[in-house]
């Protein structure tokens, strides 16, 4: 191709920002390529105009860029590309396949190697759903292809303006997504529609006809979460913890066993080692909901800490943006989006190179802006033809020094649904997962009654309460019907809110069988119990527990499901 | 053939500024002053300005000193020959050995495509009950040993390299004080690791410049040495805190707006790119990374050590003499200690835990309070565990250190209130205290 560009160069080079002058105009956002004396292209994006110059932020190591070197503009803002094949892959920030990368350049990284992110050759199984005459509107169905357990729709692309009249479309068939298979005209100009169309990132996809208020739960089979501090699919939730309480353990828990059906993992600045548990484990993990592996229904982004800083900063919107084109499917989505600390990060050394005056922390001063609009794209749609589909993001927070006042945590709790607050001292104590029980909340409803939750808050809150109080004046002055009502506050906590992720039965809990253990739970913290003494309430409750937790441990209504909870019916009745 | 510049026009803290052409970023140049010559590397184009950091310092460097650009970034030797060999932060020999220049790699390579890794799978065995039983060491792992000045963790760090089978040790010494650098080498030497062993020791009273080299030259020889060769390579570095201060140097000498006490605000990234060198492949070696983080004033908090916990897998405290349950963590224990025995699992989290209730006790106990009997069990517990477990002169193989975990459990507690699963106790609990 000879295409002709905008053409730059380089005048200085701080960091990852290069600056250029340029010959002709340039375009905000635009990505821009450097041209190194080895010939490299390194991609780039504008993100700032003064004068003549144009500061790039670039997406690569920028060592041996000298002034003078060629920078050439491309006209169109940072895009990923939309179509079918994108479940299974494995995408570093800028939508380039990593195992494709790998193939090409071996065990590390080359800067400058871009490969197209669907692929060219595969052929799908293309089925046409509109007819020649049929007059559609962007976002509208084309035609369809089997992908995952799906029907995954070939759509009129996001960005044409008005009504387009089909004038050709093609029979059934296999073919590759760069097949046109129909055209339109919208009587001024005729154009081609194919499996794969490109969408800039960093402008949220709107084809739909409107919002509607998230209130159907998203079941995560996380016991705390489901029953306490609930999601709703089309919600928002964060989970801020200092290192080491739990983040990166939850979010894995949550991409195996949440109802939805696509879940994007964006591994944004995080550790590459924790990417790969889930690149090598979810091909050969099965998806108990649809018979197929997890990896199925995946998509990771995958921008870790060492890769380059700019790429972290567009993986989070190159991420948000694949989910709302699933959604656009009808689909129910989940964005696990780990960690958005590390995203504000990039935004903060951007913004220091730059020389922006600092806001708090040395953060630029829009952070809380940019924050709010990324969780401002999760949201449950009525789309055109009626259906809904959805996008649920999790945003993992990694406050510095586990601090809970610092920028990004705050202006994430502003925007947010659901505060799952990871606490250290829970984690220290093995108390997993370690997320707070008086510290969470959530605004959405729970899959057992709220009246129910309400009385195992309660009993939670008094327990701490006589817990600090006993502290104080020790076991001896605390009368025995506190130490009773501290017991069960520890009962729930230890057989109930916590939950053994590593566990095969015990990691994954459904809805059914929470509601279940709930009211059995409940049965437990209504009972009046008549001890002689503080030590025998104690040995009856750690006995309790060990038979709770037996049956946790038991395949739902299996045998020894039905026997433990004889076990503890009759503990019960004996007491 | 290459220009030589002699107009300096700026000279601050380590970073003089020449004007010159054709320059390329991360470039080495020779400034040569009348102390002598030393490299320098260029970390800032402005237009005709280059902003040059200069390994030796800027002291005696005059505005009319040569400087020479070499065309080239910072290299290392790539060779078998580096084994047995000490080196200073910039790769000159220390040792009186010649000086290596075949195969010359970049330092500061690109990151390891994830898709090439592999998940860790080798258990690192030390024969510390606290490392083995409750955060298992893993080959490929990336773990500092967060401690204060005053502990023993540079004894720790040898003593686990001693005890780890690997190929290959790189150390690489920051600010290392003169005394513990000759330790270092007296424990390889005691034990015959020094000939599969590379060093850079950057010591307390060298430039300060060189020591942030000192991480890429250790790492670039480490990846050297597992995709060429295959090797399993164990690098140590101690102590990241100098490495991470001499960042705050620089960053501020090029007026950084700094992000929190005085760090630049790409510390996270900084540390992480070398960090993140720690790798498992399926067609080659790995390399496992141990570093020192000492903590300013104790404080786990404090930009450094805060940083350096969001990255790593996990973290040893080391506290008063021994590796401290809480806090301290191995991310990648999960990957290894299914495998190991049925019991690690469950022994690990509930001695843990009753271990942590027993801490409580000892509060309750230290302000007065009447101990019950389930006190008294926590209290004799949690003595039994600090002298079986924590104690570091305890040196027994992972099956001894499990065996003994139930025993003292057996010793203190009713199988039920162990809060172990039952299937496990019948098969575990030791038959004399059924």
């Amino acid at each position: 191709m000879s295409e002709t560009f905008k053409t730059g160069t380089v005048t200085g080079v701080n960091g990852n920002l290069v600056s250029v002058a340029f010959d002709e105009s340039v375009i905000q956002n635009e990505v821009a390529f450097v041209i190194t004396e080895g010939n490299e292209r390194l991609k780039s994006e504008v993100i700032r105009v003064r004068g003549r110059e144009a500061d790039l932020q670039v997406f690569e190591s920028t060592s041996g860029v000298k002034v003078g070197n060629k920078v050439e503009f491309s006209g169109s803002l940072l895009s990923v590309e939309l179509g079918p094949g994108l479940l299974t892959q494995v995408y570093d920030g800028l939508q380039n396949p990593l195992p494709q990368l790998a193939q090409q350049a071996g065990y590390f990284l080359k800067r400058g190697l871009y490969v197209t992110p669907l692929d060219r050759e595969k052929l799908w199984q293309y089925t046409p759903v509109a007819k020649v005459g049929d007059v559609l509107k962007a976002g509208d169905t084309v035609g369809t292809v089997p992908e995952g357990i799906f029907d995954h729709r070939i759509m009129v692309p996001f960005a044409w303006p008005g009504e387009w009249t089909i004038t050709e479309i093609i029979g059934d068939g296999n073919f590759n997504v760069t097949t046109v298979v129909a055209k339109a005209t919208n009587g001024e100009e005729t154009r081609d529609i194919t499996m794969v169309q490109t969408w800039p990132v960093k402008v949220p996809i709107k084809c739909y006809s409107e919002r509607l208020f998230p209130k159907d739960p998203l079941v995560t089979q996380v016991r705390i979460i489901d029953s306490f501090f609930p999601v709703a699919k089309g919600g928002t939730f964060c989970t801020p913890g200092p290192f080491g309480a739990g983040k990166t353990v939850l979010q894995h828990a949550l991409s195996q066993r949440s109802e939805v059906d696509v879940v994007i993992v964006a591994a944004c600045g995080e550790r590459a080692g924790e990417v790969v548990e889930i690149l090598r484990e979810f091909p050969h993990l099965d998806d108990p909901r649809t018979g197929r592996h997890l990896i199925d229904r995946t998509i990771i982004i995958c921008n870790t800490s060492s890769m380059p800083v700019a790429a972290r900063e567009a993986s989070i919107y190159t991420s948000v943006t694949l989910a709302e084109y699933y959604r656009q499917m009808g689909l129910d989505v989940l964005l696990l989006a780990d960690s958005t600390s590390r995203w504000a990060q990039a935004l903060r050394e951007e913004s220091g190179r730059l020389e922006e005056i600092p806001g708090e922390e040395a953060f630029p001063a829009y952070l809380e802006s940019l924050v709010a609009s990324f969780y401002e794209r999760a949201g449950l749609v009525k789309l055109k033809d009626g259906k809904h589909g959805s996008i649920t993001i999790c945003g993992a927070v990694s406050p510095a020094g586990g601090n809970f006042e610092e920028p990004v945590t705050q202006a994430t709790t502003k925007v947010v649904g659901c505060f799952l607050a990871l606490s250290r001292d829970r984690a220290n104590a093995r108390r997993y997962p370690s997320i707070h029980p008086l510290d969470s909340w959530s605004k959405y409803p729970s899959i057992v009654s709220t009246a129910k939750v309400a009385k195992a808050k309660a009993i939670l809150r008094e327990g701490n309460e006589v817990n600090q109080m006993m502290k104080v004046v020790g076991e001896e002055g605390t009368p025995t019907s506190d130490f009773i009502l501290y017991l069960k506050s520890e009962f729930i906590d230890r057989v109930y809110l916590q939950q053994n992720t590593f566990d095969k039965v015990d990691s994954a809990c459904g809805a059914e069988r929470q509601e279940y253990t709930f009211n059995k739970l409940l049965t437990v913290l209504d009972k009046k119990f008549d001890f002689e003494d503080k030590s025998q309430a104690r040995t009856y409750f750690l006995k309790l527990q060990q038979e709770f937790l037996d049956w946790n441990y038991t395949p739902w209504q299996s045998v020894g499901f039905n026997e433990a909870e004889a076990r503890i019916d009759k503990m019960l009745a004996d007491a | 053939m290459k220009k030589i510049y002699n107009r300096i026009i700026q000279i601050s803290g380590n970073v003089i500024t020449v004007e010159a052409e054709n320059v390329a970023n991360g470039e080495l140049a020779e400034v040569k002053t009348t102390r002598g010559t030393s490299l320098a590397q260029v970390i800032r184009l402005d237009k005709q300005k280059v902003y040059l950091q200069v390994f030796a310092g800027s002291r005696g460097i005059s505005t009319d000193s040569e400087v020479r650009f070499l065309g080239r970034p910072m290299r290392v030797s790539g060779s078998e020959a580096l084994l047995g060999r000490i080196f200073t932060g910039n790769g000159t020999p220390r040792d009186n050995g010649p000086a290596l220049e075949q195969n010359l790699i970049d330092i500061g390579g690109p990151s390891v495509n994830p898709a090439n890794r592999i998940i860790p799978r080798n258990m690192i065995r030390t024969g510390i009950p606290m490392i083995d039983i409750f955060n298992t060491l893993v080959e490929s792992q990336k773990l500092p040993i967060f401690s204060v000045a005053g502990e023993p963790y540079n004894e720790l760090l040898a003593r686990i390299a001693m005890q780890a089978e690997v190929d290959i040790i790189v150390l690489g010494g920051m600010g290392l004080k003169y005394d513990d650098y000759l330790k270092f080498k007296d424990t390889l030497d005691e034990h015959g690791a020094l000939s599969r062993t590379v060093m850079f020791i950057h010591t307390a009273s060298d430039p300060i410049v060189e020591c942030l080299l000192v991480p890429d030259m250790s790492l670039a020889v480490a990846e050297y040495f597992a995709t060429q060769l295959n090797k399993r390579v164990l690098v140590l570095l101690t102590d990241m805190t100098n490495f991470c201060d001499s960042l705050k140097e620089i960053a501020i000498t090029m007026e950084q707006i700094p992000s929190n006490r005085g760090y630049p605000g790409d510390l996270y990234s900084q540390l992480a790119a070398r960090y993140e060198k720690a790798v498992d492949f399926e067609t080659a070696g790995s390399i496992t990374i141990l570093t020192v983080t000492t903590m300013p004033g104790d404080d786990v908090t404090h930009p450094v050590p805060d940083n350096t916990g969001y990255i790593t897998e996990g973290q040893f405290y080391l506290v008063r003499g021994h590796i401290e349950p809480f806090g301290s963590l191995s991310r990648l224990k999960q990957q290894v200690n299914a495998s190991t025995r049925e019991d690690h699992r469950a022994l690990m989290d509930n001695m843990i835990r009753l271990y942590a209730e027993y801490r409580e006790v000892q509060e309750k106990q230290s302000m007065g309070f009447r101990m019950s009997d389930w006190d008294n069990k926590l209290l004799k517990y949690g003595e039994a565990f600090e002298k079986g477990m924590m104690d570091l002169s305890v040196n027994i193989p992972l099956e001894e250190a499990l065996n003994l975990g139930w025993k003292i459990l057996a010793d203190c507690f009713t199988p039920s209130e162990t809060g172990i699963k039952t299937d496990l106790v019948r098969q575990f609990w030791p038959k004399e205290n059924a």
